[in-house]
């Protein structure tokens, strides 16, 4: 074990509740397996559904036969792209990245081309999930096989096959006279990058490459629906945002929002990849057409086929300092895998690539490429921990060449508060030179090193965001609080909102209980994503929570006659402060016990859009042992740092940089989607798609450093993207600490660190 | 084909069901006796989900034909607590926050308490390599080890005579 109890050190400064670690409202029903979650539903009289899906990467669909399958005893519905209504395009912005909604439609049930191995093409319902796998084999499709694409320099190709012919590169003036796979193109930087570069004492020239990998929830997608006659339906499923799968379904099937009531179940697991829907609108048609509900759900093999990974990427980088270490001139341009449709994540990568240093001469490309892979969907950070790897393994080759530590070489270049991003626009309060600082600070940036190990250090950081958020706090006739949101709890959010409203009201935290509502019984939140749950829905519960407290005095002082300014909340009860009742107190429960005939029940609810968010920065230092005789890389010491506003649940904060480096180490040493010649997916299993087990981690440390952000009255930042963002080039770094050889392509499986390691072969 | 019937003991009860041949024991569990505390997050034994005892071994029980639990005793994540009384390694879990979505947890805890039932004192290297069958994608295992470790530290202070 090696991070004994620097865990334990945060210490709340002036809170009762806020930086404590109370035990979560539903962490009962989760170790008991109570819990509800998506593919534990059922619905009385339901039906099993089951998808046919496309063996090709890239085909026609010229028929479909669904008559046998029909006649099939115990099969009630069938449906295919056919069923779904036809739309016009609109791009739809529900959270981490946009897509349009003819492309999500399309995603669905594809319509008359498959766009790649797994694209969905017709589904079934029946009695039993037997019979409705039976009938997908009575099923015949006509195909006609088209020519195929994978990687993204060869999509970008003259004469590649090209996906869409409606696609003309998006942020490209004037619009390009032909199609192409170029989805979208994002440029951003200013200065001088060929002079600076061309007087620079040290440059570094490179090219890293990524391949895509899967979000890996243990959950796979499923969900229930039943739509009735009338037009109203109700859906059951886990997402990172029940409103989200709300207005995609509804947009999807041309209906109202409010004919929809989509109850969130409890979700296991999204990482960014919970974002979107695949099953709602075609478990919905399954349901209108059997007048049944139907349950879809997907096998771990549907989820690897057929759901986004992040993009892959090609990443180039030109990075040049002066003598004495100053960053100079820095250009990067980069080619991420959008897969089957556009994924909008070139933006995020571009204004996560280099926008922590402070260099006068920059220039930032980002384009997305089509090609006949699953869409790409968010991941953590999407879009920022791809050429975060490129630009912190250039930083690292630089330091080497320059012979200046790389730690000092980051935090020489620094940006802090006032100094321009990308964009221009000046950074906020940020804490990357905090960051960097305990770094350097920390016993294992010194801790000594033994034989065949290497240390690596990389830095990082995520925009976060802020966005709609509804929360009802409503007091019960007992006093006691409940706090109801929108947003799912992915990780523990119910305690913080619990906190946070606790914290307000001065009162118990068990007095407080939080619960997540469905899209009929609070206001629009938006998707658990982008870091802004803890943020955002909690500003939302700090404001509902004072606006109860004022409704309280108020009461208070009309039962005993004295006007509002007379009392005051203290130690979670009103005060009178002045007149006959003076140094009187009422709680809560005095109160709301008599609200039915002072005022009425006693709730208030906050609809905000959340401004004022920080983004987050990271530092995480690794040891890595490299064995010379097979190339495997063990990590045997990690440590994150991470600047956090202010940690609400410090446990769910530490666990948050936990679980992100866990999934950046998976991302640098084991993950990949494989692909064959023919185009098909070689491991959509978690055996083959091998995702980081206890025995290949350490203990991961952490050090929460609280930079607190101004905008939130408990000084919260986002922190559950920025600690995907660094391992991967902290890892690189540190391999290349132990064996002096430099890997520049993910990931860093035995036999690439063999091949450096035995370069003659 | 027709159905198999089954009898077996589920948590310590004895339970009869009809099962189709190629049903594992996670359908029947799930699906039949509505225990969806064991879940299914791949169907291939890799991802540690669904694991349950079968007479004292821990199993992945989609990979267990219901067919096959005639005759045996099964223990699901819903008979770990007695009653409302949670067992240590439930508590501890609770206590080091070592879950956030909660999916991979019951699998977890079954394999956790299967751990502490034939070795009391194990090492953080023999938990670690104990529960490699089990996927957790969001802690990133940290705390789900100090967990087990804690749990294990407590039972072995209930062995001690005052």
């Amino acid at each position: 074990m090696n991070a004994p109890e620097t865990m334990k050190q945060f210490r709340p400064k002036g809170f009762r509740h806020v930086g404590t670690r109370p035990v979560r409202p539903d962490g009962v029903d989760k170790v008991t397996g109570k819990a509800l979650y998506s593919p534990d539903f059922k619905a009385p009289g339901m039906l099993w559904g089951a998808i046919l899906r496309s063996p090709h990467p890239h085909a026609r669909i010229i028929s479909i036969d669904t008559k046998k399958a029909e006649a099939l005893v115990g099969v009630k519905a069938v449906a295919t792209g056919r069923d779904l209504p036809t739309l016009e395009s609109l791009v739809m912005h529900v959270g981490e990245g946009a897509s349009d909604i003819v492309d999500v439609s399309h995603n669905c049930l594809a319509l008359d081309k498959v766009l790649y191995e797994g694209h969905a093409v017709v589904a079934v319902a029946a009695t039993s999930p037997e019979i409705a796998r039976e009938a997908l084999g009575l099923i015949t499709v006509e195909y006609e096989e088209l020519p195929f694409v994978l990687g993204v320099e060869e999509a970008l190709a003259e004469g590649a096959p090209v996906l869409h012919d409606n696609v003309f590169t998006k942020g490209v003036e004037p619009k390009p006279e032909k199609p192409s796979n170029a989805a979208m193109r994002v440029e951003m930087g200013g200065g001088d990058v060929e002079g600076a570069l061309a007087s620079a004492a040290a440059t570094v020239t490179e090219r890293y490459t990524l391949e895509p990998v899967h979000q890996g929830y243990i959950e796979p997608h499923a969900c229930v629906a039943s739509w009735n006659g009338d037009g109203q339906a109700q859906i059951w499923t886990s997402s990172q945002g029940h409103f989200a799968v709300r207005s995609l379904t509804a947009s999807v099937l041309a209906m109202p929002q409010s004919d929809i009531r989509v109850t969130p179940l409890e979700i296991g697991g999204g990482f960014g990849g919970k974002t979107t829907i695949y099953l709602e609108p075609v478990a919905m048609v399954l349901s209108r057409k059997s007048g049944r509900p139907v349950r879809l759900a997907m096998t771990r093999e549907e989820v690897f086929r057929a759901t986004g990974p992040a993009p892959g990427a090609v990443i180039d980088v030109r990075i040049g300092a002066d003598a004495e270490g100053t960053l100079v001139a820095a250009e990067v341009e980069f080619l991420y895998h959008s897969g089957a449709y556009t994924a909008n994540d070139a933006g995020a990568g571009v204004s996560s690539a280099i926008g922590h240093y402070r260099i006068a001469n920059t220039r930032v490309v980002g384009t997305e490429v089509l090609c006949n892979r699953p869409a790409a969907k968010a991941y953590r950070a999407p879009g920022a921990p791809q050429v975060n790897f490129a630009v912190e393994s250039a930083i690292d080759e630089l330091a080497g060449k320059l012979g200046i530590d790389p730690l000092e070489l980051r935090l020489k270049n620094a940006a802090a508060e006032g100094d321009p991003q990308t964009s221009g626009l000046p950074w906020g309060r940020i804490g990357w030179v905090e960051c960097l600082e305990a770094a350097r600070a920390h016993p294992h940036w010194s801790a000594p090193l033994g034989p065949n190990q290497g240390r690596g250090i990389a830095g990082g950081y995520w925009g976060n965001y802020g966005g709609p958020s509804t929360v009802n706090v409503s007091v019960a006739e007992d006093g006691t609080i409940t706090v109801a949101t929108g947003s799912p709890d992915i990780g523990g959010s119910r305690a913080s909102m619990a906190i946070m409203a606790a914290e307000v009201l001065d009162v118990p935290y068990e007095q407080v209980r939080s619960v997540v509502a469905d899209t009929a019984s609070i206001g629009v939140s938006m998707v658990t994503g982008g870091s802004r749950t803890t943020f955002a829905t909690g500003m939302a519960t700090v404001q509902a929570a004072e606006d109860v407290k004022s409704i309280l005095c108020q009461r208070a002082a009309r039962m005993w006659g004295v006007s509002d300014d007379q009392v005051e909340w203290r130690s979670g009860a009103v005060v009178c402060l002045e007149g006959e009742k003076q140094g009187q107190s009422m709680t809560a429960a005095a109160i709301a016990g008599r609200s039915f005939h002072s005022g009425g029940p006693i709730a208030a609810v906050a609809a905000l859009s959340a401004k004022g968010w920080l983004p987050g920065f990271g530092v995480h230092i690794c040891d890595t042992e490299v064995d010379p005789e097979t190339g495997h890389v063990k990590i045997v010491r990690y440590t994150a740092i991470q600047d956090v506003g202010t940690a609400i649940h410090p446990d769910y904060v530490e666990g948050q940089m936990q679980g992100g480096a866990a999934q950046g180490i998976g991302w640098a040493l084991n993950e990949a989607y494989i692909y064959g010649k023919n185009g098909k997916l070689d491991n959509a299993g978690f055996l083959d798609y091998r995702m980081p087990v206890a025995s290949d981690l350490p203990m991961i440390d952490t050090v929460m450093v609280e930079v607190p952000n101004p905008a939130h009255p408990y000084g919260v930042k986002g922190v559950g993207e920025v600690p995907i963002v660094p391992p991967l080039a902290a890892v690189a770094n540190a391999i290349h600490g132990a064996i002096g050889q430099r890997l520049r392509d993910l990931p860093m499986v035995p036999d690439r660190v063999y091949a450096a390691l035995h370069p003659e072969g | 084909m027709s159905k198999i019937h089954v009898s077996t003991t589920v948590n310590g009860d004895a339970t009869e069901y009809l099962c189709e041949p190629t049903s594992s024991l996670l359908d029947v569990l799930r699906d039949t006796m509505g225990l969806t505390g064991s879940k299914e997050g791949c169907g291939s034994g890799d991802c540690g989900a669904c694991t349950v005892v079968l007479d004292g071994e821990m199993v992945c029980s989609c990979l267990v034909l219901a067919a096959e639990a005639e005759g045996r005793t099964v223990a699901t994540i819903e008979g770990v607590a007695e009653g409302s009384v949670l067992h240590p390694v439930q508590q501890k879990f609770l206590e080091h926050a070592a879950l956030q979505c909660g999916f991979c947890t019951p699998g977890f805890i079954v394999a956790a308490k299967a751990l502490l039932d034939r070795n009391p004192n194990p090492t953080e290297t023999e938990v670690r390599y104990w529960l490699a069958g089990n996927l957790c994608r969001c802690t990133g295992y940290d705390k789900i080890v100090r967990a087990v470790l804690d749990a294990a530290a407590e039972l072995r202070q209930e062995r001690t005579p005052a």
